[in-house]
């Protein structure tokens, strides 16, 4: 798998993780609500895989995250495991995700983020992973990595200028919040209730106060995700996130899709529907102003 | 009788066993394991927690379990051979030393709740033991392929009052239940307690399991030197997750003289796929390297990028792709030994033993009998071994009746 690598060590860090800060100063500036885009890598190919993301992008998401698939994703509703096992089956790997990562970053220029279980990276080695995915990709997250574990995956990703970006809950402790800012860079991503991922009707009604809370310990941009799937959804958080993660509806699009083709043009009439929301939050706050 | 003896030596303060251990999870569960860990820390230092417990063991559970003189099958084999006598306890194996214990415990934190997994069903079975005892709800997430080879488990936890689910995900076993289990308690934190059953996933686990397990080591201590008067050469356990394992191997640990043996499944093949031999690794069985699996980094049976294996066993208790990091800490400091046996051998030892004793073991047990079997003729006249009896055969009938 190693010759398959497309980087060698010596390449110079892209500073990719300026791609993600970028875009959320944009996104700040206008005052809109981000679209983060989950996508399972290898669902149900890689081939299909890089249409969808490449439609995600057009569609208007603002940042791209690329599902690694594990054979045990225990933080996953059955979306999403589904997926998984699409993507396994087809016989994607780690090393043809970043293959796929490499390729995406020369059609586009979308943030992207490697969202993985911990242990695949640790079997490729974090060193020849870190090396890899900076040829394409701006951040990584890891489901099942928390702070305490992540010393050396951390300083490893950062010298490469990958974004190591952490998963904060609603049962973290303030203390707990402060530890896993300090170590995030990119954006935070907010587990907006205890659960797995999946799609919900409803938001939490604690979020806004957990985002509020959050907001004491991080100036960095905050993405609330785990059961966001509809427009009304991005309209509620446009007023207290910086963006939105949406995951399960864009895979169960990709599920019932009878063709590649139809799974891009599905996820993209998703995500330009959150988009909308997105925008018009715009135009109703200021109004309100 | 105590269940405290002797201060654990280890794992280091973030759950560390050498390398191995840990706590890889997603942030959700870490407050809560926190929680956990103090609690459990609270109880340990509380009399009245031990008090409890004991009482319960006792009454309840049967302890303490006997530690039989297997005059038949010794005089067969040729070593003194011993047998702790797991398998008499209430429902049937060690599972209801540790259920007891998280069951006590979850009452103290005020959960209403428990959920289990479970492979041969035997932790499911005590789980809902004592959720009934204890008047908590009970919820065990099992593997639809275990649920099939191990039916009159499934009817008996119904019977005590436990909600089953079925889990048809994966390998459709032990791995996938505890999957499933993990994902209801990150959904319901707040009410319920995990009742993990074996030495694995995220700090304080196999340290707390371990620990309300080690009761079976030092009562064989005191046993072996009531009758023998003097240590054991050999202690033999199966080792799935590895709890009754390291319960008996626990209080031994620091004892250089006693030799220790723990016994995975051998399956049918050497290949990845046929078997759950993870220690075992220079016996020719293939794909087990250090990795995070459920919240512990230790060996695990896997493809070359990252991707846990599926594992085959005859016996549901031992068909499980890792192990727990106390006994990869054991077997890289030499400290104690695995080897691994086959699906046919059990059987045949299962067999020996209940024509010998007049002991039908759990088809978990009967591996650490095969093993014996295979390694007496290597040993002397005054060899003096113990073997666990883990737990007994009654679950199994359907699976041996195919067989003998």
């Amino acid at each position: 798998m190693s010759e398959g690598l497309a980087t060698p060590a010596t390449t110079p860090a892209t500073k990719s993780s300026r791609r993600i800060s970028a875009r959320f100063t944009e996104l700040s500036a206008s005052g809109e609500l981000g679209i983060v885009a989950y996508i399972t890598a290898g669902d149900p190919s890689l081939e299909a895989s890089e249409k969808i993301v490449l439609a995600a992008a057009e569609a208007g998401a603002d940042v791209i995250e690329l599902g690694v698939p594990f054979s045990d994703p225990v933080a996953d509703g059955p979306v999403i495991q589904r997926a998984s096992d699409r993507a396994l089956r087809s016989g994607t790997t780690l090393a043809g995700v970043l293959e796929l990562v490499t390729r995406l970053r020369r059609n586009t220029q979308v943030p992207l983020v490697l969202f993985s279980y911990f242990n695949p990276i640790l079997q490729m080695g974090i060193e020849k992973f870190a090396d890899a995915a900076k040829a394409g990709a701006d951040g990584v997250l890891v489901t099942d990595l928390t702070p305490e574990e992540g010393a050396e995956y951390r300083v490893v990703l950062q010298s490469r200028g990958l974004d190591t970006i952490f998963l904060a809950a609603p049962t973290s402790t303030d203390a707990r919040l402060a530890q896993i800012s300090a170590v995030t860079t990119g954006f935070l991503y907010l587990v907006s209730r205890t659960g797995v991922t999946g799609t919900r009707d409803a938001l939490p009604p604690e979020l806004p106060a957990l985002v509020r809370r959050t907001r004491k310990f991080t100036a960095l941009p905050v993405a609330v995700g785990f059961g966001i799937s509809l427009p009304t959804h991005v309209t509620v958080l446009g007023g207290i996130a910086d963006a939105a993660v949406v995951g399960s509806a864009l895979m169960a699009a990709v599920e019932k899709a009878a063709s590649p083709e139809g799974a891009a043009m599905a996820v993209a009439d998703l995500v330009r529907a959150l988009k909308n929301a997105a925008r018009a939050g715009v135009s109703r706050r200021s109004n309100e102003a | 009788m105590s269940a405290t003896t002797r201060p654990s030596v280890t794992p280091d303060a973030r759950g560390r066993y050498g390398p191995f251990g840990g706590r890889y999870v997603p942030e959700t569960l870490v407050a809560p394991l926190e929680e956990l860990e103090t609690a459990y820390a609270a109880a340990q230092a509380d009399p009245k927690f031990h008090a409890e417990l004991n009482a319960l063991l006792r009454d309840f559970a049967g302890r303490p379990t006997p530690l039989q003189f297997a005059s038949r099958l010794s005089q067969q084999l040729g070593p003194r051979v011993y047998l702790k006598r797991e398998d008499l306890l209430h429902t049937g194996a060690h599972k209801i030393n540790n259920a007891l214990g998280q069951g006590l415990l979850a009452l103290r934190m005020g959960k209403k709740r428990v959920i289990a997994e479970t492979g041969a069903g035997q932790h499911g079975v005590a789980s809902a033991t004592v959720a009934a005892r204890l008047g908590l709800e009970c919820t065990v997430y099992m593997g639809t392929e275990d649920m099939e080879r191990q039916k009159l488990n499934v009817f008996r936890m119904r019977l005590l009052g436990a909600e089953v689910v079925g889990v048809d995900a994966g390998s459709k076993t032990l791995k996938d239940a505890i999957n499933e289990a993990m994902r209801d308690w990150v959904t319901n934190v707040a009410s319920s307690h995990y009742l993990l059953g074996s030495v694995l996933g995220a700090h304080p686990y196999p340290q707390m399991v371990r620990d309300f397990q080690k009761i079976i080591g030092e009562e064989a201590r005191a046993q072996i030197l009531e009758a023998e008067g003097r240590l054991p050469d050999l202690l033999i356990a199966c080792v799935g997750g590895g709890s009754n394992a390291i319960g008996l191997f626990y209080d031994f640990i620091r004892d250089a003289s006693v030799k220790m043996l723990g016994v995975e499944a051998g399956g049918r093949g050497k290949g990845l796929g046929e078997h759950a031999a993870r220690l075992a690794a220079e016996s020719g069985f293939g794909g087990a390297r250090p990795g995070v699996l459920q919240g512990t980094y230790t060996y695990i049976l896997q493809s070359l990028d990252g991707q846990v294996a599926a594992t085959h066993s005859i016996s549901a208790g031992l068909d499980y792709p890792g192990v727990g990091p106390e006994h990869a800490w054991l077997a890289q400091q030499g400290r104690a030994e695995y080897a691994a046996i086959g699906d046919d051998e059990a059987i045949a030892a299962a067999k020996t033993l209940a024509r010998t004793e007049g002991i039908i073991p759990a088809l978990e047990s009967a591996h650490a009998g095969a093993e014996l079997i295979r390694r007496a003729p290597q040993m002397k006249k005054d060899t003096l071994v113990i073997l666990n009896v883990s737990g007994r055969g009654d679950k199994d009938m359907e699976t041996l009746s195919r067989y003998v």
